[in-house]
C-alpha cells in the first residue's frame, strides 16, 4: 500500500509541452480516476507514474519516494493496458506468470499466486488458453489477473473498458471496483468516460489540454463544479448553458438571456449589474412554471425512456434538456416555461469561464 | 389421368430440367472456381510441372546434346551415388572436415558438389540469418535518417546477382583485391603480401559464401524487419513493467513472436542458397579443384558445357530431396505455432 503524490509535474515531446504543471494527492488505497477528453494528456500522465515515459519536470513520489529515476520495474506498480497487451504466444497461466518466472520465484510460489489470482477472477478454466481463444471480457480480466499477481503497491489502469461492449463495459466497472474493494490497494484508473469516473471513483481528477481543472469527490463534482469545463463535462445528459447577464431588479440581481429569460439570483452572490455570465442548470433540476415565467423555450423532440422524460427544446440560440420524471410529453413545437430550481443552479463567469461563488 | 395438387405443387417446384444444366453449372461453386484457377494452373504446368517434369525424365535417360537418348533407369543415380550413397556421403564429409581418405564408391566430384552445397547453404544461411536478424533489430529502433538506412540496406539485394557477382570478382582478385589492399593499410598484412582470395581452396569457399551473405542479408534484414514491426510496442511496455531486462524482452517476446516468420524467409533462404548458380558461375566456375562446386554449378557443367544431359539432370534430380527435407522441417517444425490458430471456442 502507498500513496502517490505528483508534484508540479510537466512533460514536453520535444518542443511541444503537453502536461503543465500538474499536482495531485492519492492517498493509500484510494481509488483516483483521470478523466478528460481525449488528448488532454492522462494517459503521458499515468505513463509518468509509470515509467514508460521519462517525466520532464516535477517529481512523482510513490510511498513518499521520489521515482523519476526509477526503472519500470522497480516503482512496483502493476499497470493494466487499453488493448490489454496479453502475450499472444502464452497461455493465460504463462501470461499471469511472466513476471513472477522473470524474478525467478519458487514454481510452487508462482503456481499457488497465480490461482489465487485466478480464483479472484474466475478464470481457473481458462488457464491453459491462449489470449485469442478469449472473448474482450476474459481478456480484460486476464489483464487484470497478471496486475493482481504482482500484488504491487499501485495499481493503474489505463482505459481498461473501451475496447469492450456498452453491456460488458458496465458489468466489468462493477468488477473492477468489487475487485478494488476485495485486493486494496492504491489505484489511479484513466478513463475519457465521465459515467465510469462518477460510478467508480472515491476522487476525481478532472483534465484538460495538459491542466488540472478540478479534483473531488463525484458528487462534489457534480454539485460544485469549479468552472464551465467541469460543469459541462461532468453528468448526462450534460448541464444546460444559458447566456446572458446580470442585471439589478430590487435588492437582488435577475440573470437575463437575450432572449427574453429572466431568473432571480438571490441576494447571496455579489454579482455586479452588466457583467457578462453563463447560467448552468442540470436538466433534472426542472420544473414546469407557469406560463410567461422562467426560461421559455420551443420543444424539439420529446424522449420517454420509461422511468423519465427527456425533453430537448431551444431557447433562443442554445439547447435546453430537461428531464422530468412526471409523464410529460409536450409535442415538438409547444412553448413551454421550464423553471430550474433556484437552490441548484450555477453562474460562471462568461470570459474566465470560472463559478461565481457567493 | 389428370394430374393431382400435390402433383402440380411438385413439379411446378422442381427446377425446369432442360434450362437447369447451364443455370446449375453457372451457379455452382466449384465448377466456376474450377475455371478461375484453369489460367494460373495451366501456367504452372507449362513453366513449372513441365521443365521439372522433363528434368526427372531426363535422368532416367542417357540424353546427349543433339541425342534423345534412351531409358536407361537408375543408371545415371548408380553411377553418380555408387552402390553405398550413405558410406560415401558419410566418407566425403569425414574426407573434407578432418582429412580422411575415405575411398567413395560413386563420383568424387558428385559427392565433393555435395558436400560443397551443404557447407555453402549451412554456414552461409546461419550467417546470414544471425546478421540479418541483428539488422533488422537496429533498424527497429527510432534512430535519426532511418529510412535512408533501411534504402541503404536494401542495395545489395536491388544490384543484379551477376553484376554483384563480377564486383565481387575485382574484390577477390589475386593482384587488385581491394580487401588485400585494406589489410595491408591497416597493417594485417605484409604490404607485399598477396592474397589468393579465389585460388586457395579455404580461401575460395570463404570468398563465395561471403559473397552470398552480403547478397543475402537484405532479404532477410528487411522481412525479419516487417515481423518485428507487426509486434505490438505495448506488450513491451507490459514487458518492461512485468520486470523484463533487454535480453529477456527479445528473448521471451520478440524471438517466439517472430519464429513464423523466421520459418518463412529461412526457408526461402535456404532455398534460394541450396540452389545457387550465378555468382559461383562467375567467381570461380566451381574451383579450384572443384573446391566450390555446387549442385548447381556441376549439374550445368555435365549437362550443358559437358554435353551430358541425363547425368546433369540427374544431379539437378538429387537436389529435390534436400531441398523437400528443408521445406518440410520448416512447414512442420517452425511455421505453425498454437497460440497462432484462431478459435474463440475449443
Ligand atoms: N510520444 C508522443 N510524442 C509526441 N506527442 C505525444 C506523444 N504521446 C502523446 N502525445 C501528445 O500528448 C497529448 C496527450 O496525449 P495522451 O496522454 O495520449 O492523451 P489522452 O490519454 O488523454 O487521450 C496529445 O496531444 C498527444 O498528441
Ligand atoms: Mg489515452
Amino acid at each position: 500500500m502507498a500513496s502517490v503524490t505528483i508534484e508540479n509535474v510537466r512533460k514536453a515531446f520535444g518542443e511541444t509541452e503537453v502536461i503543465h504543471g500538474v499536482d495531485i494527492a492519492i492517498a493509500d488505497g484510494e481509488f483516483v480516476v483521470l478523466v478528460g477528453p481525449s488528448g488532454c494528456g492522462k494517459s503521458t500522465l499515468l505513463r509518468m507514474i509509470a515509467g514508460l515515459e521519462s517525466i520532464t519536470a516535477g517529481e512523482v513520489k510513490i510511498a513518499e519516494r521520489v521515482v523519476n529515476r526509477l526503472p519500470a520495474k522497480a516503482r512496483d506498480i502493476a499497470m493494466v493496458f487499453q488493448n490489454y497487451a496479453l502475450y499472444p504466444h502464452m497461455t493465460v497461466f504463462e501470461n499471469m506468470a511472466f513476471s513472477m518466472r522473470l524474478r525467478k520465484a519458487p514454481a510452487a510460489e508462482v503456481e499457488s499466486r497465480v490461482r489465487e489470482a485466478a480464483g479472484i477472477l474466475g478464470l481457473q478454466p481458462l488457464l491453459q488458453r491462449f489470449p485469442r481463444q478469449l472473448s474482450g471480457g476474459q481478456r480484460q480480466r486476464v489483464a487484470m489477473g497478471r496486475a493482481i499477481v504482482r500484488d504491487p503497491q499501485v495499481f493503474l489502469f489505463d482505459e481498461p473498458l473501451s475496447n469492450l461492449d456498452a453491456k460488458l463495459r458496465v458489468a466489468m466497472r462493477t468488477e473492477i471496483k468489487a475487485l478494488h474493494q476485495r485486493v486494496g490497494g492504491t489505484t489511479i484508473y484513466v478513463t475519457h468516460d465521465q459515467i465510469e469516473a462518477m460510478t467508480m471513483a472515491d476522487k476525481i481528477v478532472v483534465m484538460q489540454g495538459g491542466n488540472v481543472e478540478q479534483i473531488g469527490a463525484p458528487l462534489e463534482l457534480y454539485d460544485a463544479p469549479d468552472n464551465l469545463f467541469v460543469a459541462g463535462f461532468i453528468g448526462s445528459p450534460a448541464m444546460n448553458f444559458l447566456r446572458g447577464r446580470v442585471e439589478a431588479d430590487g435588492a437582488g440581481t435577475v440573470f437575463a438571456s437575450a432572449d427574453g429569460a429572466r431568473l432571480p439570483l438571490g441576494e447571496r452572490r455579489g454579482l455586479e449589474a452588466g457583467r457578462e455570465v453563463v447560467l448552468g442548470f442540470r436538466p433534472e433540476h426542472i420544473a414546469l412554471g407557469p406560463d410567461g415565467t422562467g426560461i421559455g423555450v420551443e420543444v424539439v423532440v420529446t424522449e420517454p425512456t420509461g422511468s423519465e422524460v427527456q425533453v430537448v427544446a431551444r431557447h433562443g440560440g442554445d439547447e435546453v434538456v430537461a428531464v422530468f420524471r412526471e409523464r410529460h410529453q409536450p409535442a415538438p413545437g409547444t412553448r413551454l416555461s421550464l423553471a430550474p430550481d433556484p437552490a441548484q443552479i450555477h453562474v460562471f463567469d462568461a470570459e474566465t469561464g470560472r463559478t461565481l461563488r457567493a | 389421368m389428370a394430374e393431382t395438387p400435390l402433383e402440380t405443387a411438385r413439379r411446378a417446384a422442381a427446377p425446369d430440367d432442360a434450362a437447369s444444366a447451364w443455370t446449375r453449372l453457372q451457379s455452382n461453386r466449384n465448377w466456376l472456381g474450377f475455371w478461375f484457377m484453369l489460367p494460373a494452373a495451366a501456367f504452372l504446368i507449362l513453366f513449372l510441372a513441365y521443365p521439372l517434369g522433363l528434368g526427372v525424365w531426363l535422368s532416367f535417360t542417357d540424353a546427349k546434346v543433339g541425342s534423345e537418348g534412351e531409358w536407361i533407369g537408375l543408371e545415371n543415380y548408380e553411377w553418380l551415388l555408387g552402390v553405398a550413397p550413405v558410406s560415401d556421403f558419410l566418407g566425403i564429409i569425414a574426407n573434407e572436415l578432418f582429412g580422411t581418405e575415405f575411398e567413395l564408391e560413386g563420383d568424387t566430384t558428385f559427392w565433393l558438389s555435395v558436400f560443397n552445397t551443404l557447407l555453402y547453404t549451412v554456414v552461409a544461411s546461419a550467417i546470414k540469418f544471425a546478421i540479418g536478424l541483428y539488422l533488422a533489430l537496429l533498424l527497429n529502433r527510432h534512430m535519426p535518417f532511418k529510412a535512408i538506412i533501411r534504402a541503404v540496406v536494401l542495395i545489395p539485394f536491388i544490384v543484379p546477382t551477376v553484376l554483384s557477382a563480377i564486383a565481387f570478382w575485382w574484390i577477390f582478385d589475386t593482384q587488385f583485391s581491394i580487401l588485400t589492399w585494406m589489410l595491408q593499410g591497416l597493417g594485417a598484412i605484409a604490404e607485399d603480401h598477396q592474397i589468393n582470395w579465389l585460388g586457395d581452396e579455404t580461401m575460395a569457399r570463404a570468398s563465395v559464401i561471403f559473397a552470398n551473405i552480403w547478397r543475402g542479408v537484405p532479404f532477410i534484414a528487411i522481412t525479419l524487419l516487417a515481423g518485428l514491426q507487426t509486434v505490438s510496442a505495448s506488450l513491451y511496455e507490459a514487458a518492461v513493467i512485468d520486470g523484463a531486462t533487454r535480453w529477456q524482452m527479445f528473448r521471451y517476446i520478440t524471438y517466439p513472436l517472430l519464429t513464423p516468420i523466421i520459418a518463412v524467409v529461412m526457408t526461402f533462404s535456404v532455398l534460394f542458397t541450396f540452389t545457387d548458380f550465378q555468382l559461383i558461375w562467375v567467381l570461380t566456375r566451381g574451383g579450384p579443384f572443384n573446391a566450390t562446386h555446387l549442385m548447381a554449378t556441376l549439374s550445368y557443367q555435365r549437362a550443358i558445357l559437358g554435353g551430358y544431359l541425363g547425368e546433369g539432370a540427374a544431379i539437378s534430380t538429387a537436389m529435390i530431396p534436400f531441398l523437400l527435407a528443408a521445406i518440410m522441417f520448416s512447414w512442420f517444425g517452425l511455421q505453425r505455432r498454437k497460440w497462432q490458430h484462431g478459435g474463440r471456442d475449443d
